[in-house]
């Protein structure tokens, strides 16, 4: 095909120009079917439903009884966690809503833990700067706690973080006036203030996914099923089994008093 | 990890294989409470050092203080008008302050600064008002137009200038004074209960932090007013009043002997009761800190102050012998407070809440919270005492008459 310069730039143009169109109306997709079934602009309805029960009947907020269950025995440090996390809600570089620490322990009961990039990168090579004779080794999620107690909502001096009825511990970020208190506040560390934003940010549990009946983004992509949230209302739910079993749970930091709605399953007591 | 961090790890007999690793949490690596934060209870302990003094003369009757009670009062409103300075520069988003005022959260210590610093502020502005009223008088008459209308308000629109009138304000300024003591050790006791009252921090975390804060607070006030009434005195050609010299060291000693003996019973109880955390607190001492907590504020600022406090004590000294030694504790008392402000504040975030390491703080210049902020701050107080002293005057023997 023969194009002179001029005939170029000006298809260019002329496609950069209505290619931007689309950017300020947006594409009808009403009656198109997509993959899978799922269109854009209704997604919501098309996506199918994670945590049963959520969509079926309306939301009561006072009635809902959600559990977070990290079970370290099955955890393989590759990192999805992190990288759905930092995908889903665009967290600058350096700051973490949820990471992943690997622990080492040799012979001498020595503990050596590091948390390279929070984990992001998945752990794909062992350590080479100790000693290794490793007796045991293990990966440990974190997150948000979620404590009933929650020490960040009571030192927050506007109220910019607070508990929503239904048990989530959440940041109003157009309230919060980047004070910190709440980070120093928090013994999990699990808060940091966002450069961009200057404001207090963490982990929600992925709110905003959970009421639309869909897993926290952790959660869903987890390819060993090392995390798991439901709701303790529907009797069926792996977390609703799990919590009325006989297997030990435990949560971290215990004597803080925060009482965390976050359980572990294989605990170490090397894990702080 | 750093090799001597390492090898204190290594020295410790309990929590070692805690240390040895040096980990610490990804998001404890930044230390979020910096320079300002150190400043604020810095600031705040300089205020109720100095209006300590003023209430040992307005109140207590300590006649010895004369010369620089109404000194004391004007550094100390001074300071508290730039109290809340560090804070707004240190808020992510300063625009938002009101909303403390606006929607505090009655759960939060933090969210009473607010009102506490409102209700300070206003019995200081009382108190300078009524110990200056006959000054304002005076300037009210000579004033024109609308300046005659501001010293009709300073002066509460009265300028009857009788013994009775005089009497009565002495009366009043007795009761703000009165009211103005609980007041200032709510403000800075409170200060220090905003970090006491964080659990998730083991070297923040005790009921010591409120009462360790408040005296220090004294002590650096107390030091802050001798040297300004040193220099101030000797660059104008005035002499300096050695009995009130004298009254200051005893009460700075007297309150220094109380804020040491409590900064050293906090390290003395986490040591001896080794509870949850002690190891981290140890090798925060003798690691990251080892140098700004045990050779600057302990030894250095502590007992060398302690040494010079006791032979002025004991030892007959002339005066002008005694008023130069008074110069030099104060000066190494202030640098005391502001390291040992420094060791709490940025210290206790070196910690990080894994219990497994340390993170490292270097200050910068230029920043909204640098070491140039810092200076800045410092030097606006001083900008305003210089202000305020073309309006009151600081010494008695500048003005006839009044309550003095």
């Amino acid at each position: 095909m023969k194009i002179d310069k001029r005939d170029f730039i000006k298809k260019v143009l002329s496609g950069a120009i209505s290619g931007s169109l689309f950017l300020v109306f947006p594409l009808d997709t009403t009656g198109i079917e997509f993959q899978n079934g799922i269109s854009p602009s209704d997604a919501n309805v098309k996506l199918p439903e994670e945590i049963p029960e959520i969509r079926a009947r309306q939301y009561d907020i006072h009635k809902q009884n959600f559990a977070f269950i990290v079970d370290i025995t099955r955890c393989i440090g590759c990192g999805s966690c992190c990288v759905a996390d930092k995908r889903e809600y665009n967290v600058p570089d350096g700051n973490y809503r949820t990471w992943v620490e690997r622990y080492i322990k040799d012979f001498d009961d020595q503990v050596y833990v590091d948390c390279p990039n929070g984990g992001l990168d998945g752990y794909q090579k062992p350590r080479t700067d100790i000693p290794l004779n490793a007796r045991d080794t293990f990966f440990v999620p974190k997150l948000c706690n979620m404590c009933r107690e929650a020490p960040c909502v009571q030192v927050c001096p506007v109220g910019a973080t607070f508990t929503s009825p239904d048990g989530f511990i959440l940041m109003d970020s157009d309230r919060c006036v980047g004070c910190a208190y709440c980070i120093q506040a928090c013994p999990y560390s699990a808060r940091f203030l966002n450069p961009i934003t200057k404001t207090a940010e963490k982990c929600t549990w992925c709110y905003h996914r959970v009421r639309k009946g869909l897993l926290p983004a952790c959660v869903e992509v987890c390819p060993t099923g090392a995390r798991k949230f439901g709701s303790l209302n529907d009797e069926n739910s792996e977390v609703y089994k799990i919590l009325k079993g006989p297997g030990v749970l435990t949560v971290l930091k215990q004597s803080m008093g925060t009482l965390p709605t976050l359980y572990y399953m294989g605990q170490r007591l090397e894990v702080v | 990890m750093n090799p001597a961090l390492y090898e204190a790890s290594q020295n410790l007999s309990h929590g070692a294989s805690m240390l040895i690793s040096n980990y610490v949490f990804p998001n404890d690596l930044h230390v979020h409470w910096s320079m300002m934060i150190v400043l604020y209870p810095y600031i705040t302990g300089l205020v109720d050092g100095a209006f300590i003094i003023a209430a040992l003369y307005y109140l207590f009757d300590v006649k010895s203080l004369k010369p620089i009670a109404r000194f004391s009062l004007l550094f100390a409103f001074a300071f508290l008008c730039c109290a809340t300075l560090p804070l707004l520069l240190h808020l992510g988003r300063p625009e938002r302050n009101f909303n403390m005022l606006l929607t505090p959260s009655p759960s939060s210590a933090m969210a009473g600064f607010g009102y506490i610093y409102a209700v300070s502020m206003g019995v200081l502005s009382f108190i300078v008002l009524f110990v200056y009223r006959p000054d304002l008088v005076e300037r009210g008459k000579k004033a024109k137009g609308f300046m005659k209308l501001i010293y009709r308000a300073l002066t509460f629109d009265s300028n009857d200038l009788s013994e009775k009138a005089l009497a009565l304000d002495g009366k009043i300024i007795r009761f703000l004074v009165g009211l103005g003591i609980p007041v200032a050790a709510v403000l800075h006791g409170y200060v220090g209960f905003i970090f006491g009252g964080v659990k998730a921090n083991p070297t923040w975390s005790t009921p010591l932090m409120p009462v360790i804060f408040l005296f220090s607070a004294c002590v650096s006030g107390i030091s802050a007013i001798i040297i300004a009434y040193i220099i101030i005195r000797k660059m104008g050609g005035y002499s300096v009043d050695s009995d009130c010299i004298r009254t200051c060291i005893k009460t700075l000693t007297g309150f220094f002997i109380l804020a040491f003996s409590f900064e050293m019973l906090e390290v003395f109880s986490h040591s001896y009761l080794k509870t949850g955390y002690h190891h981290m607190v140890e090798g925060l001492l003798n690691g990251p800190l080892a140098s700004s907590f045990w050779l600057w504020q302990v030894k250095i600022c502590s007992v060398v102050p302690l040494i010079l406090l006791g032979c002025m004590a004991f030892i007959t000294l002339k005066d002008s012998i005694y008023t130069f030694i008074a110069g030099i504790v104060s000066c190494i008392l202030l640098l005391q407070v502001f390291i040992m402000r420094w060791n709490v504040v940025i210290g206790g975030q070196l910690m990080s809440k894994s219990a497994r390491g340390y993170t490292v703080f270097h200050p910068e210049w230029f920043d909204k919270e640098g070491i140039v902020a810092v200076i800045i701050i410092m030097l606006i107080p001083f900008m305003i005492l210089f202000v305020l002293g073309k309006i009151f005057p600081f010494w008695a023997e500048e003005r006839k008459g009044g309550i003095q």
